[in-house]
């Protein structure tokens, strides 16, 4: 199994120390290029979406990728990456737009509202949540599913191949939420 | 401060990592930077080449121009206080800035001490320009570190000098003895326990950017390949010809370090960067606050 990481900016290598404590072998998608190898799962790391939104069209990644993902491609995405995927994004606009969630960006404020937790996540328990000026899920429609819920905002979804998260399970010592996306493929 | 709060200002700048901080002294000019790709903006009166030129003394900006500046963007906003001057920071955590920057572009308010900044909640980043400046103000609280270099001249040779200074110093402590890590932290003027962390990991204890003198695509990819995590830009976009080009270039650049063709494609037609100041031509060292 190869999981790509989107690497255009933000905390993509945390994403690959993940995959390394699993044993996954991985690679850094940067250019269209990177796209020419087979792999089997995409993650979507956090940073700043309006950057990454960007240079997804600027790099000539964006078709390639968002077509990959309707064919079924299976792909995580944090933070950042939640944004990218998703159809509505409250006073912004979307990017990929592969999946119906309405987000809610920088949900909780600036710096000073960011905080850790731990919350319950479908069919893993509890798992510590890190949030860095997140955003949270507004709602889901379709056949989207809510996974977690902090504080009656939704956290966690899934929709088929599509698996976000608005909190960094990269940044913890926890792979279970990793592990659970490996499961999707 | 809270360990918790400390660590998630660590993973701030996490996230900030392969992105570039652009230096803006308007909401227009924020604009521009967010929508050339800018990871975060620094806000400040003027940019570190005007305040050079006017000489004089350089404090932080009106609250109400970094708050319009807040009010135009989505991504992270900074601002800059002067070394030492802890009311300063007080004043922009009250605005819930997302990035305080300690910096010894504006005149320091203090020639000994610099701020306690583990006392605040907000994240701070510090110019350094070895390992045991790096270290000193992370043991302040430093939450992320950039290269000094010399701001405000488009010359990137001081960068350059202390990325490689530091890297230079973080191998060797790499290869220390565990015994001599002591000894080392003595001479460093740096707690042991973060010199231990360096020898262990091999890099410093949070995210290090580039800053000081950047000024084209090929400079910050050259900053990228010594080793930085991401780069500041601060006169280099908006004393250029075509801002808007220019930072999107680099912002590009940042991303793709290491491939020469898309860089050489980066750099074509950029219009007129910034004149610069040769190293030899300046009179003020800003890299000399602060140490």
């Amino acid at each position: 199994m190869k999981i790509g990481i989107l690497a255009l900016q933000g905390a993509f290598e945390e994403h690959g120390h993940m995959l390394d404590q699993l044993g996954v072998e991985h690679f850094e998608i940067r250019k269209k290029d990177d796209l020419k190898q087979d792999f089997h799962g995409m993650i979507l790391p956090g940073g700043e979406s309006t950057v990454m939104g960007k240079l997804l069209l600027e790099l000539d990644l964006f078709e390639s990728i968002q077509t990959k993902i309707n064919n079924g491609l299976p792909v995580l995405g944090t933070c950042a990456g939640l944004i990218l995927l998703a159809k509505q994004v409250k006073e912004g606009k979307p990017h990929l737009a592969t999946m119906d969630i309405n987000v809610q960006r920088n949900a909780y404020g600036r710096q000073l509202g960011s905080f850790n937790t731990q919350g319950m996540f479908d069919h893993l328990g509890t798992v510590p949540m890190t949030f860095i000026r997140a955003p949270y899920i507004e709602s889901v429609s379709g056949n989207a599913k809510v996974l977690a819920t902090v504080d009656e905002h939704i956290v966690a979804a899934r929709q088929e191949n599509q698996c976000v998260v608005a909190f960094h399970p990269e940044l913890t010592q926890d792979t279970r939420v990793h592990e659970y996306f490996l499961r999707m493929i | 401060m809270k360990e918790n709060r400390y660590e998630l200002n660590k993973q701030l700048a996490q996230m900030l990592k392969g992105g570039v901080i652009m230096d803006v002294t308007t909401p227009e000019q924020a604009e521009i930077a967010q929508k050339a790709g800018a990871c975060a903006v620094m806000a400040l009166e003027r940019i570190p080449a005007d305040i050079r030129a006017a000489g004089g003394v350089s404090r932080m900006s009106d609250p109400k121009m970094i708050q319009g500046i807040q009010e135009a963007v989505s991504i992270p906003v900074m601002a800059k206080c002067r070394i030492g001057h802890f009311v300063e920071a007080q004043i922009l955590e009250a605005i819930e800035i997302d990035y305080i920057d300690e910096s010894e572009v504006l005149s320091p308010a203090d020639d000994i001490y610099h701020i306690q900044k583990s006392k605040f909640q907000v994240p701070f980043v510090c110019g350094a320009k070895d390992l045991g400046e790096a270290l000193r103000r992370i043991a302040e609280g430093a939450s992320m570190i950039r290269t000094k270099g010399e701001p405000g001249t488009g010359d990137v040779v001081q960068a350059v000098r202390h990325m490689r200074a530091m890297n230079r110093e973080i191998r060797r402590i790499q290869n220390l003895r565990e015994d001599e890590i002591f000894e080392a932290a003595k001479q460093l003027q740096v707690p042991a326990d973060l010199l231990s962390y360096v020898h262990e990991n091999g890099k410093l204890p949070v995210v290090n950017f580039a800053a000081g003198g950047v000024a084209t695509p090929a400079d910050a990819a050259l900053m990228m390949q010594l080793g930085a995590e991401g780069v500041f830009v601060g006169s280099g976009i908006f004393k250029s010809g075509d801002p808007a080009k220019r930072a999107a270039s680099i912002v590009k650049a940042v991303t793709n370090y290491e491939d020469a063709k898309e860089i050489a494609k980066l750099s074509t037609d950029l219009g007129e960067a910034m004149v610069g100041i040769n190293e030899q031509e300046i009179e003020i060292l800003m890299a000399e606050r602060g140490l």
